[in-house]
């Protein structure tokens, strides 16, 4: 099949998505004639013009607030926040509007929107445009939380997230973007709330997410050789949680590590362990479960001390050995 | 585009006396004695209605908080008046005037969801300050001061790539033209010339804040210069004038050339919620802006003789008594429905 990289893949899906529903529009800070910070909606003005492109001012507060409107008043927008840490701009809109307004209103009314947002390390650009805030959301009834770890997900994702009736937060990672994957030419739909199980094996479960993915599969690759079979599951759609397969991968191994980029302390890890814990899986467990997360410090600016803040290849390695052991 | 603010001298901060009073503009030919009376039965309706919250919440009937808007009655029907059915509406917490005054507004459906019933417009999950009628193009009051303002960004833009002549009121008071959303609003509503008209109600207090020491000018309108847009200040205890203003910026807003910022300068009599003491501000200057009462105001337009005033009050007080009698019958929501209506 055809490759793509994961910024292509957003890119193919939006256009595709632009192309099959006049309701579609990009709204945010350069997505037009620059094409967005990462690229994302690279060509896109010049094809669809400025009234389907949206540049904004500075104004994450009101980028979100666009979407809102519009979403409510018949529009399926979708909002790019060019970094995640600037989301905590936009947070009265999408937690107090965005997802509480169906329900405020008794059931009566959609808001079928998508926020984009890149988050993640690596990238040197130290403390304040290196978050991973996705937990905050999954926290929040009412919104959706999606995070594609390749091209293939990315696409299919988006586009199912375009078409959902609810706000949905679709996670990005910045060292995905130019990471090449498999992906078709059509437009294709992954079910959000499915979760995806990316290599199968029996000694250890780990559920990664984003960037995580990638980094797990290195790791079990690696581990292999040496006669350790990670099973690495990505949820894929972080709420709603298709826990199902989690639980179920548990029971197989009896083991269970979370690895994600976010701050341990009170991330989505702790979601999944808790999830474990209340399932038929806690009966299951012979060993204590791990959580393998970014460290609680912000993102330094340093290479050695980014590198060292969140998990890489070896440290989930290294885990598993321990886990495994 | 050409800047231009427009502070109409129909209005200052100051209680308007009497005198000013009788200046209020004629009736409008286009609402006919009929019509006008229609309007000042409206402000009626909500005067009404706010009065019965009051007793309900003294007598222990209903549970949570409440904004009311007595004193502002004027604004709400007055801005209404300006619009057509199908326009939309971002509403305040202090929306009880404007729900009622919106096209299609059943008074019992208000009613019963300010009682918390099934029956309410939006089945006792949202409340006073959570009010919508979204078939109507009500998309609802907001618990959030400015709540609604970046939401207007997304509804103009949203008229404008439909290609439809519809319009957005967006309401908030002096409180919200005080925080970064009113910015952020206002000037994408100005750069994208969008189809939303920014009604501030300045009834003097963000909830103990007076206006003159929230603001270093003297009107709310004059920030529209810095966004390119009209800016009018209105006297908002005249239905007249509140009508006037806003049929400018609608026209404006219809044909396209963008937002205006229409400043109501009126007076909340009641304090900021149930819980307010009000030791911010004394007795007297809340008896001054009730001898401004925008209803006894309109009734002297019209030249009502007292008992056909006291005639269409009584009707109001039957048609809020007859929305409590509905609510009171009306079914609780079901506990084992709570998680309904999250998602789509």
């Amino acid at each position: 099949m055809r490759e793509l990289t994961y910024v292509e893949a957003i890119r193919e899906g939006l256009n595709q998505a632009m192309a099959a529903d006049p309701r579609v529009f990009l709204i945010g800070e350069d997505v037009g004639v620059y094409g967005g910070a990462f690229g994302a909606s690279a060509g896109l003005h010049q094809q669809y013009g400025a009234g389907r492109v949206v540049d904004t001012p500075i104004s994450e507060a009101g980028i979100a607030g666009a979407c809102v409107g519009a979403a409510l008043t018949g529009m399926r927008p979708v909002g790019e926040i060019q970094f995640m840490d600037f989301i905590t701009i936009s947070m009265e809109q999408l937690v107090l509007q965005a997802a509480k307004i169906r329900y405020m209103f008794g059931g009566k009314a959609t808001v079928p929107m998508v926020l984009r947002t890149p988050g993640g390390s690596g990238t040197g650009a130290a403390a304040q445009h290196s978050e991973s805030l996705e937990n905050w959301f999954v926290h929040i009834p009412g919104l959706k939380v999606v995070m594609p770890s390749t091209p293939y997900d990315a696409k299919g994702l988006l586009l199912a997230a375009i078409d959902d009736d609810n706000p949905v937060i679709f996670v990005e990672h910045k060292l995905l973007y130019k990471t090449k994957g498999p992906v078709p030419e059509e437009p294709y739909r992954l079910p959000l709330g499915q979760t995806d199980v990316k290599r199968v094996g029996k000694h250890l479960t780990v559920v990664a997410t984003s960037i995580m993915v990638p980094r797990a599969l290195q790791a079990a690759e690696q581990l292999a050789a040496e006669g350790i079979e990670l099973e690495v599951v990505d949820p894929r759609t972080l709420s709603p949680l298709d826990e199902g397969p989690i639980i179920q991968s548990v029971i197989k191994t009896g083991r269970l590590m979370v690895v994600h980029e976010a701050h341990k302390n009170g991330g989505f890890g702790g979601e999944i362990v808790g999830r474990v814990a209340e399932s038929e899986a806690f009966d299951f467990l012979e060993a204590p479960v791990k959580r393998l997360c970014g460290l609680d410090v912000p993102i330094p600016y340093n290479r050695t001390l980014e590198a060292a803040a969140v998990p890489q290849v070896a440290d989930i390695v290294r885990e598993a050995k321990k886990l495994v052991g | 585009m050409a800047t231009r603010t427009r502070n109409t001298a129909t209005a200052n901060r100051r209680p308007q006396t009497t005198a000013r009073a009788s200046q209020t503009a004629a009736i409008p030919t286009e609402w006919g004695q009929t019509g006008a009376i229609e309007r000042l039965r409206k402000m009626m309706v909500i005067r009404a209605f706010e009065e019965k919250a009051e007793e309900l919440f003294s007598l222990g009937r209903v549970h949570g908080t409440m904004h009311l808007s007595i004193g502002q009655e004027a604004s709400a029907v007055g801005a209404a008046s300006a619009l057509r059915e199908g326009d939309y509406l971002l509403n305040t917490h202090r929306g009880h005037g404007h729900c009622l005054a919106w096209f299609g507004s059943e008074v019992q459906l208000m009613m019963a969801e300010f009682m918390g019933k099934e029956t309410g417009y939006c089945r006792g999950r949202g409340g006073s300050m959570h009010i919508a009628n979204v078939d109507a193009n009500n998309l609802g009051a907001n618990g959030i001061v400015a709540g609604g303002l970046p939401i207007s960004v997304g509804v103009g833009l949203s008229i404008k790539q439909r290609g439809t002549e519809q319009v957005c009121l967006t309401v908030f008071g002096d409180g919200g033209a005080n925080t970064g959303a009113f910015h952020e609003a206002v000037n994408m509503a100005s750069i994208w010339q969008l189809p939303v008209i920014y009604l501030c109600e300045n009834n003097q207090y963000a909830m103990s804040m007076p206006m003159k020491r929230a603001f270093n000018i003297p009107r709310v309108a004059d920030r529209a210069l810095g966004y390119g847009i009209p800016g009018v200040t209105v006297d908002g205890n005249d239905i007249v004038a509140v009508y006037r203003a806003m049929q400018d910026a609608v026209a404006r807003a219809r044909a396209g050339a963008g937002p205006t910022l229409v400043e109501s300068v009126t007076y909340r009599w009641r304090g900021h919620s149930k819980s307010d003491k009000q030791a911010y501000r004394t007795r007297d200057e809340v008896k001054e802006w009730q001898a401004q009462d925008p209803i006894r105001r309109f009734g002297r337009v019209l030249k009502l003789a007292e008992a056909e005033f006291d005639a269409h009050r009584a009707w109001a007080d039957q048609r809020i008594n007859e929305a409590v009698t509905f609510s009171e019958a009306s079914a609780e929501p079901k506990i084992e429905q709570i998680l309904e209506g999250i998602y789509a």
